[in-house]
């Protein structure tokens, strides 16, 4: 298992990478799936602490686990999301159907 | 910003009002890549344009959007023209006044409906977690967007932007 995934209870973090792209998404992919099949995940929390890019590849990844989520009655969320991956998000119509919350800036 | 230094002290000649006014007209720069069609290469990529891109002064947010539109491109062309195979992709950008056109060229499987395949959400690869949102997004980001596909001969994706106004920023929100 990679350090961008974290496991508490039934709770997975994924730690976005700095660029979510295709190449990217796969192996979180993979990853995420595996974990679902062998653990019982409840929730998954997407944090964007790192990430500056993403395009449709990105939502994919979001989309399908929110699938895989939703048929075990479990939930999802995207943390410290910057200005420009709340547009994608947004963009996308995802931002309707899983909570987003905004990276905490210091002022 | 002030032309001055050793190219405005110059005395005028007949030679460098020519090829001063050469510079003028022809007032284009162009930059070319060819590369393999794998998935490493998509920020390698994007991020190559938007270094051509930076003699346009963009904003931030320019810079994104044209990352954007190149990363979903690039990757359409990687995943649906080649799909496993590993060929050439070309991309060609050109800055022209204050905007840029970037043709993004395969000669993968095409597209057999290109509106089709242009409709948010639609996707051939639902099993691949493909979202279907990439030509929504290059429609979104770019000013303007124009896509050619013949089955068995390949795809060109066709973009121009406009840098220095707050253009081509279509929502989506609505489409969801």
């Amino acid at each position: 298992m990679n350090s961008l995934f974290q496991i508490r209870d039934n709770c997975m973090t994924i730690r976005v990478p700095e660029e979510l792209d295709h190449h990217n998404a796969l192996p979180i992919q993979q990853e995420a799936d595996e974990v679902m099949m062998n653990r019982d995940i409840q929730t998954i929390v997407f944090d964007f602490r790192d990430t500056s890019f993403m395009d449709s590849s990105g939502i994919g990844v979001l989309m399908g686990r929110y699938r895989a989520i939703q048929r075990k009655g479990g939930r999802i969320q995207a943390e410290n999301v910057s200005d420009r991956i709340e547009k994608i998000l947004q963009m996308s119509g995802i931002s309707k159907l899983i909570p987003v919350n905004r990276k905490r800036e210091w002022l | 910003m002030a032309v001055e230094g050793p190219a405005a002290a110059r005395p005028e000649t007949p030679q460098n009002r020519e090829q001063r006014k050469g510079v003028i007209m022809e007032n284009t720069n162009e930059m070319s890549l060819e590369f393999d069609s794998r998935s490493l290469n998509e920020g390698f990529v994007r991020v190559a344009v938007a270094a051509f891109a930076t003699q346009l002064n963009p904003t931030l947010e320019e810079v994104a959007d044209l990352k954007t539109a190149v990363s979903e491109a690039v990757t359409n062309a990687i995943i649906h023209a080649y799909e496993k195979q590993v060929e050439k992709i070309r991309i060609d950008c050109r800055v022209r006044g204050r905007e840029m056109e970037v043709e993004i060229v395969d000669h993968g499987v095409g597209i057999p409906d290109v509106q089709k395949a242009m409709e948010p959400m639609y996707t051939t690869k639902p099993e691949m977690d493909r979202s279907g949102m990439g030509f929504a997004f290059m429609e979104a980001f770019m000013d303007e967007l124009r896509v050619k596909s013949e089955p068995g001969v390949g795809t060109t994706v066709w973009m121009k932007k406009k840098f220095g106004c707050q253009s081509g920023q279509n929502d989506l929100s609505g489409d969801a």
